[in-house]
């Protein structure tokens, strides 16, 4: 092979390397995602498969409910600021949305847990959450969380904060 | 080819070396293919940005040198700390070793050029275009962004038009070091010498080898970074917006495993220098020659697992700050390696002291320092006090210009001979080096006790508790830019000078262009290979 | 160039030096860590010494063959040059013993670095959210819980514009302090409704990243009772210099009475929505928001600031039209430019009293505007 030869070969294989590390700024976004499912972090949203566990009455967790919106017309808060369950307990807690604007809005809400790491054990079978929530005009929702504390949680967690933050779904009526 | 016939061999006319390319004057410079014509091209690109980013440190420390608001609105205050840091990092500290690169290589190899000529002259035609833009930004509607040369999201999404023309800057100036590493790895490894083996290459052109693969693998990542900026801007994407099921964080995961990469992008080619230099001026062969490049491409290799360590505090669990920290604390045994290496190189030396050396050793002992206050920030209890404060702007200014600066100005004093067939003024440039040094130290020694103190980074008006240092700080930064006026003169007075230097001004320097090729060097180099036995 | 006159120079430059650092004397001139309030702080401190000595001794060790060389090793002393340039026990010695000094380091590290993380069985949990450009503070857990608050920063705008003279905690300083009892463990929950911000108090070694849509968490407890001030660390936008933090620690008895008094006085602001005001009462209450907040960027003549890109409110005719525009500014500010919302910061009682003192103050003359339509227009 002749020296310009081997010098377009070499540079061609090194484009390629170029090109592949681009695409692997973009393969991280589902990486990344990937890696916060398996570490249990900030996990968006589909509901977890519960098996029937005993409920570990041996221990006590605190649940606090935290609300936040994004520029978003409603007024959002949880019914009750915290409750007290064992972990395998299944409960049910009720989140009020109020629309005040005078037109149809959809939010998405987002939910994040402090510690963070809490998230792989919170364990959600039914949750607003899980999907867009379109409010009427100056309606009013209540809206449940279902869910179980996973008793594998580590035993120097007692308290969990379990933060919603609603945005504003664009296009779906609301300013975007 | 022109069709004059020239005498290849001996080549330089009585002013400066000829060419014989077919053009004179401005369109020489625009289409040459020279790797010298295209470094010297770079070299005086990247001193023009120096002198622009410094123009903007000035304007920084002018605003700080008293609390309160006196000359600049904090909106202005934010675009300037950004570009400055733009054009520092991209538009000086790199095209100045790339510089370097085009000039040496091929001549510290024996080849006669780069292996892609015209692709070389594009590369460095890129970046004034891509510097105009950075610096039109400030005229656009809103000025230049002013988000930190991080970029973080989702902040960068609330800037104006002038974020857009520096995503397109930054996107033309990767294109520029991409293809430019692309063209150097081929021709290190396609045309050497007969006889020069890898390991019989200067140290300079291992260290370039290395930092070219770590550009092709890092400088990708971060045009993808600024390219999801860009679409969630305008396109409707929310990678870092978690409304849409993103995440801010991840964006500095993305910048950071291309920031990371950087800075040793940055320090490489100048440990490369530094790693000629010494040996010249000990008389002495450089210490531990295979260790060195062990140790240099251990560094390259690590520098992609540490990039976390600039995120300490965003929330990590705390097995990521535990990985990060250790695999941190790693790449100080090599980058130690290579210090006692150099210092093993001058123990039982002949040492003179002429400029380039004085730059070395002021490189040796301050970016040390440096590398050690990064040793105090890897470690993660003492970084969530220093993070996002002065000390962290104190330690990456020692690294990057008591570091890479200094040993830039220590290869070009260095190579000044080879390249111009004159001498600098000795005296003059001992002066630049002094000036230089003090200023430098008075200007970044005292922000570690900002840092410690508590004072944040990024901000225009401070507690009063933090006037005296910034003072001071504010006071070494007006020195330091009057001493590099004089860095100007010193390389302009040597271009035309009509003292001819002898072939090896160096006495213990002994690398191809000082053994096998004239003072000054002829526009065509190596038009046959020597073989190196 | 001669010694001696290198020398005086020098001595020159450290005599201004010293000048200057005496001038700055009024204040304390801070070098270091700020004094420990909490043990984490005080373990930080620790660590740092203790990874501070190795470096020096390494440093010492190093640097002094280096500079013994450059004295006994010069050519012009007549050294002549030895040629190694290998020894394999060196070179395995120098790459062993650090690596076995960074393990020496890692170990204590690691424990502090779990500790940090570790905010389990907290006694007082407070919601913090950062904002361009201020702090908000929900007590959402322990005692006091249901207080809530906005913080900020209080530096008069003259102060910072040089036109009066600077407080001692300039910048430092904000409306609404956090009270927190001492000795207790507090768990601070933190997010953001805009950009990354950052929350940190030097002294109590706590610092954690805002996270839009996030929460993360951090802890602190305070073993002295004072007040203890920081500043927003994560570049968020225009005022990022201007968000401080104040924590006020104080014992457990100060707390509770504090706790009973804030919660009075909140629920006092939050003034009958539906009160219909007197156009003058609404005009005073308005003149002090205004000199309280608008000023600093609308002037106290109205006229605005081309260099704060705030535009004029005197002779404005979208001020003195349709009540619904000026309320929505205020209420959701504009967006991509320095104009704030104050719907969380300002009653809607502020809010109808600020924007009838606008309306009708600098040769403005409008309608007046009344708390309820404020409200109606909030979101």
């Amino acid at each position: 092979m002749t020296l310009q030869q081997e010098n377009r070969r070499l540079s061609r294989r090194l484009a390629v390397v170029a090109l592949v590390m681009f695409g692997f700024a973009f393969a991280l976004v589902p990486f990344y995602n990937e890696i916060c499912v398996a570490l249990g972090l900030n996990s968006i949203e589909r509901a977890d498969a519960v098996a029937n566990t005993q409920v570990d009455r041996s221990r006590t967790v605190t649940i606090e409910f935290d609300s936040n919106t994004h520029n978003l017309p409603w007024r959002f808060r949880p019914l009750q600021g915290y409750v007290k369950v064992h972990p395998g307990e299944l409960t049910t807690v009720e989140y009020e949305v109020v629309n005040v604007r005078d037109v149809a809005v959809t939010g998405q809400a987002v939910p994040s847990y402090g510690p963070q790491r809490a998230g792989e054990y919170f364990q959600k079978v039914e949750c607003f959450c899980f999907t867009q929530q379109t409010l009427a005009a100056g309606e009013t929702r209540r809206m449940p969380v279902v869910f179980v504390v996973d008793p594998k949680l580590p035993r120097d967690v007692n308290t969990i904060a379990l933060s919603y933050t609603f945005f504003e779904v664009a296009g779906r009526g609301g300013k975007s | 080819m022109s069709a004059v016939v020239h005498d290849h061999g001996h080549a330089h006319d009585d002013h400066g070396h000829g060419h014989h390319g077919p053009y004179g004057g401005i369109m020489r410079w625009i289409t040459t293919t020279n790797h010298k014509d295209i470094g010297t091209m770079y070299l005086w690109f990247s001193f023009v940005m120096f002198s622009i980013g410094g123009l903007m440190a000035v304007g920084i420390r002018l605003e700080l040198f008293s609390p309160g608001l006196q000359f600049l609105d904090p909106d202005r205050f934010n675009q300037l700390t950004t570009m400055h840091g733009l054009i520092m990092v991209f538009g000086a500290i790199m095209p100045v070793f790339v510089g370097f690169a085009n000039w040496q290589i091929p001549m510290m190899i024996g080849a006669p050029d780069m292996a892609f000529a015209r692709l070389n002259n594009w590369s460095f035609w890129l970046l004034p275009f891509a510097a105009t833009l950075l610096v039109l930004s400030f005229f656009m509607p809103g000025g230049a962004p002013g988000v930190g040369w991080t970029m973080y999201a989702p902040l960068t999404v609330q800037m104006g038009i002038g974020m857009d023309l520096t995503i397109f800057a930054v996107h033309l100036l990767g294109m520029s070091s991409i293809l430019g590493s692309i063209n150097i790895i081929t021709t290190i490894l396609n045309m050497r010498a007969p006889g020069m083996t890898l390991m019989r290459m200067p140290l300079f052109v291992w260290t370039w080898l290395i930092t070219a693969y770590l550009l092709v693998a890092a400088m990708p990542v971060l045009a993808g970074a600024v390219t999801m900026t860009l679409t969630d801007r305008h396109f409707g994407t929310t990678f870092f917006n978690a409304a849409g099921g993103g995440d801010p964080v991840l964006y500095q995961h993305i910048f950071w495993f291309f920031g990371h990469p950087e800075v040793y992008i940055i320090a490489l080619p100048g440990f490369g220098v530094i790693s000629q230099v010494i040996p010249a001026f000990s008389r002495k062969p450089l210490f531990g020659y295979a260790s060195m490049v062990y140790a240099t491409s251990a560094i390259a290799i690590i520098s992609f697992i540490v990039w976390a360590h600039h995120m300490y505090t965003v929330g990590m669990p705390v097995t990521g700050q535990l990985f990060f920290m250790y695999a941190t604390m790693i790449i100080a045994v090599p980058t130690g390696v290579k210090v006692f290496n150099w210092v093993a190189t001058m123990w039982k030396g002949s040492l003179t002291f002429e400029t380039p050396m004085l730059f070395a050793c002021g490189f040796l002992f301050m970016f040390t320092l440096g590398g050690f206050t990064g040793l105090v920030l890897s470690v993660v209890p003492v970084d969530i006090q220093m993070h996002d404060t002065y000390y962290v702007v104190a330690h990456f200014h020692y690294v990057m210009v008591a570091g890479a600066l200094f040993a830039a100005f220590a290869g070009v004093y260095f190579w000044l001979p080879k390249w111009t067939g004159h001498m600098y003024n000795e005296t003059l440039g001992k002066w630049h080096f002094w000036l230089t040094l003090i200023f430098f130290n008075m200007i970044f020694f005292v922000q570690h006790f900002l840092g410690l103190a508590g004072m944040p980074r990024r901000i225009p008006d401070y507690p009063l508790m933090f006037e005296t240092w910034n003072k001071i700080s504010s006071l070494g930064a007006f020195g330091m830019g009057l001493a590099q006026l004089l860095f100007l003169y010193i390389v302009i007075q040597t271009i035309r000078s009509r003292v001819p230097a002898p072939q090896k001004p160096w006495e213990g320097a002994d690398s191809l262009e000082w053994t096998h090729l004239p003072t000054p060097v002829p526009y065509h180099t190596f038009e046959v290979q020597p073989v190196i036995k | 160039m001669k010694v001696s006159k290198l020398i005086s120079a020098l001595a020159a430059l450290s005599t201004g030096l010293l000048a200057l650092s005496a001038s700055g004397s009024a204040h304390a001139i801070a070098w270091y860590f700020q004094t420990p309030a909490s043990k984490m702080a005080a373990e930080i401190d620790w660590l740092h010494q203790v990874v501070m000595w190795i470096i020096l001794v390494i440093f010492v060790g190093v640097f002094g063959f280096m500079f013994y060389a450059c004295w006994a090793h010069r050519r012009s002393v007549g050294h002549k040059a030895e040629q190694f340039h290998e020894n394999t026990t060196v070179e395995i010695l120098w790459t062993v013993i650090p690596a076995l000094i960074l393990i020496m380091i890692a170990w204590p590290v690691t424990k502090v670095v779990i500790a940090q993380k570790d905010t389990s069985a907290p006694d007082l949990t407070i919601k913090v959210t950062g904002y361009q450009w201020k702090w908000g503070y929900d007590y959402l857990k322990g005692e006091g819980e249901g207080i809530s608050f906005v913080s900020t920063l209080a530096t008069p705008r003259e102060q910072i514009e040089g036109k009066e003279p600077k407080g001692e905690h300039y910048l430092l300083e904000v409306d609404n302090e956090v009270v927190v009892p001492v000795g207790k463990k507090v768990r601070i929950i933190v997010t953001a409704a805009d950009v990354i911000h950052a929350w940190w108090i030097p002294a109590l070694g706590a610092k954690q990243d805002a996270i839009p849509g996030f929460l993360r968490d951090i802890w602190f407890r305070a073993e002295n009772t004072g007040t203890f001030r920081g500043q927003c660390v994560e570049l968020c936008g225009k005022e990022h210099g201007f968000m401080p933090i104040v924590v006020r620690v104080v014992s457990s008895d100060d707390y509770s009475k504090w706790a009973g008094e804030k919660k009075k006085a909140l629920a006092a602001a939050a003034d009958d929505p539906n009160k219909q005001w007197d156009v003058k009462e609404l005009i005073a209450r308005g003149e002090k928001v205004y000199a309280g907040i608008c000023v600093a960027c609308h002037q106290a003549t109205g006229q605005g600031s081309p260099a704060l890109k705030a535009p004029a409110l005197a002779g404005n005719k979208f001020v003195v039209g349709a009540e619904q525009g000026p309320i929505d500014t205020v209420l959701n500010g504009r967006p991509n430019t320095a104009m704030q919302a104050f719907k969380q910061q300002l009653s809607d009682t502020e809010i109808a009293a600020v924007i009838t003192y606008a309306r009708n103050t600098w040769g403005n003359k409008a309608s007046d505007v009344q708390p309820a339509e404020v409200k109606a227009r909030r979101k």
